[in-house]
């Protein structure tokens, strides 16, 4: 069996007026079908750069990213993704932006049938009664549960966030993490999602990988036992808390603010 | 359309004809100084057939021009929109070429298409419009959110499904809200080369025959027409606008 998203060995730099900027150098990753893994690094490290990998949106200098075994060649259908910046299309109502990618991904769903899958996931995320509204009528909660929603009505294998809860209020956004770990038991895909919040890592994912400065290689990988849905009070027991004391740990040696174990050893 | 929505605009007309039929009177400003509402009535009626054919001229060769601007507009505002290149050479040109007053162009383009009365009236109503509309496009399409891109394009879309389903929505307030400069401007154009290169035809022209006959209650009375005109055209914009981009109305 292949892991469902398997990074080797990668090298990648950006071509830029005053020269190539290298950006990931030493990346690696292994994650199983159904897996969730967080990504955290210091900002600017490379991580959006990962996720543009993964989707096929760009190709590596070096190293290779494969899905299923197979090397990602180009974008394919099979991924969603979610951004920071929801991006809803003004003059679609909620519905419609939902079944956009159902416009472009060849698919036999009938009319009927696209309606009822992004009905159906807006009533899994808890926007029922909202189909209809335009997407400034939203909050921007409700408008991240929207993008969420367009970023699986395709039935993606894989599902990319790249911080898709970084603008949103600590409330709302622990209401997004319940929303996600139902989203999670109803759907089926192998996520990947991009963080600056260490709790959310841990609260979401079975596996956070700690990324390097630029230019970024995996730096440290922690996996995080019992990944079920769970109440936030899993965040305060002391396993959490010596999860949390770990990573916190790794970035500061990420941001060059503590030496790394091999020095003090 | 509410009864109020229309009382209050039709109030504010008269309230200003008013003020000014009672300044004209109040100073005692013969004609040739200043016409006044009262006079603009019979203007109208005894030149009612001139006004109808040129008019007619004026607005035709106004929306010809403006439609040329629209489709060039359009076009040079993709291309600067779509390629960075493309921005960096065209748009010092662009700039440039805005920047010289259309009047001193009209002499040189009424000397090179001598004769060609309408194709140089189009042309300099053209020439005057299309920059606010080639400007608005490109920066409509290019603040695009890369966001869009990546998700279109991670589904393997073409770029030219993102343009018909993102790019160009996203663009048509902007593009509206151009148009409706390039309207006025695109007026002013036309009267410029029928003012300056009259060849009796158009309201331009009509106004000129109205100074050299010193009769300046026709003057007036072109320039209320005028003003008739443009409004009529600034509201065809915006119905269309409330048609194709209302959703953008907040
Ligand atoms: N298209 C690009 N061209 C040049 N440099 C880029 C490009 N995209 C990102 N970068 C640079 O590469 C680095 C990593 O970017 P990114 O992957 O977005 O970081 P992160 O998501 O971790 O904040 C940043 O310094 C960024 O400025
Ligand atoms: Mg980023």
């Amino acid at each position: 069996m292949y892991p469902m998203i398997k990074i080797e060995g990668v090298r990648h730099a950006y071509q830029t007026p005053t020269g190539p900027l290298p950006v990931l150098d030493g990346l690696e990753m292994s994650l199983d079908e159904g897996g969730f893994v967080a990504v955290v690094g210091p900002s600017g490290c490379g991580k959006s750069t990962l996720t543009r990998l993964v989707s096929g949106l760009m190709k590596p200098d070096e190293g290779r990213v494969m899905l299923h075994g197979e090397i990602v060649a180009g974008p394919r259908s099979t991924v969603g993704m979610a951004f920071q910046n929801p991006v809803l299309l003004e003059w679609r109502s909620i519905l419609q932006n939902v079944m956009l990618p159902l416009e472009i991904v060849s698919n036999s769903l009938s009319k009927t049938e696209r309606v009822e899958r992004a009905r159906y996931l807006l009533s899994l995320v808890g926007l029922e009664g909202f189909e209809d509204k335009r997407p400034s009528e939203l909050s921007g909660g409700m408008r991240q549960r929207a993008s969420l929603c367009r970023a699986l009505v395709h039935k993606p294998e894989v599902l990319i966030l790249d911080e898709p809860f970084g603008a949103l209020d600590a409330f709302t956004r622990e209401d997004l993490w319940q929303t996600m770990h139902k989203v999670k038991e109803q759907e089926s895909f192998t996520g990947v999602l991009i963080t600056h919040d260490l709790r959310e890592a841990i609260f979401l994912a079975n596996q956070v990988i700690v990324l390097s400065g630029r230019p970024a290689r995996t730096q440290y990988v922690l996996d995080v036992p019992d990944t079920g849905p769970r109440d936030l009070e899993h965040l305060y027991t002391p396993e959490a808390a010596e999860m949390l004391a770990i990573l916190r740990h790794q970035i500061e040696i990420a941001q060059g603010r503590a030496p790394s174990d091999q020095e003090v050893a | 359309m509410s009864l109020r929505s229309a009382f209050v605009p039709a109030s504010a007309l008269i309230v200003f004809l008013l003020l000014w039929e009672g300044l004209v009177r109040a100073n005692g400003w013969p004609n040739y100084k200043m016409a006044s509402p009262s006079d603009l009535g019979p203007a109208f009626t005894k030149h009612w057939d001139l006004f109808l054919v040129m008019s007619w001229q004026t607005l035709w060769r106004t929306v010809v021009g403006l439609l040329l601007a629209i489709v060039v507009g359009t076009g040079l505002g993709m291309l600067m929109g779509f390629s960075r290149l493309m921005r960096d050479a065209l748009y010092p040109l662009l700039v440039g070429f805005n920047a010289i007053p259309k009047a001193t162009v009209v002499p040189i383009v009424a000397l090179m298409f001598v004769g060609q009365h309408d194709f140089n009236t189009i042309l300099i109503a053209f020439m005057i419009s299309f920059f606010p509309i080639a400007v608005s496009v490109s920066i409509g399409l290019s603040t695009l959110e890369p966001e869009y891109r990546d998700i279109l394009r991670s589904l393997g879309a073409s770029q030219a499904t993102i343009f018909w389903k993102i790019a160009l929505p996203k663009t048509l307030p902007e593009f509206f809200g151009a148009l409706k400069v390039a309207v006025t401007l695109a007026f002013i154009g036309t009267n410029l080369m029928e003012i300056v290169s009259p060849h009796g035809r158009g309201l331009g022209a009509l106004f000129d025959s109205g100074k050299t006959n010193s009769d300046y209650p026709l003057m007036f009375a072109v320039l209320v027409m005028l003003a008739f005109l443009g409004i009529v055209l600034f509201y065809v914009v915006v119905f269309l606008e409330r048609i194709f981009a209302g959703w953008a109305d907040r």
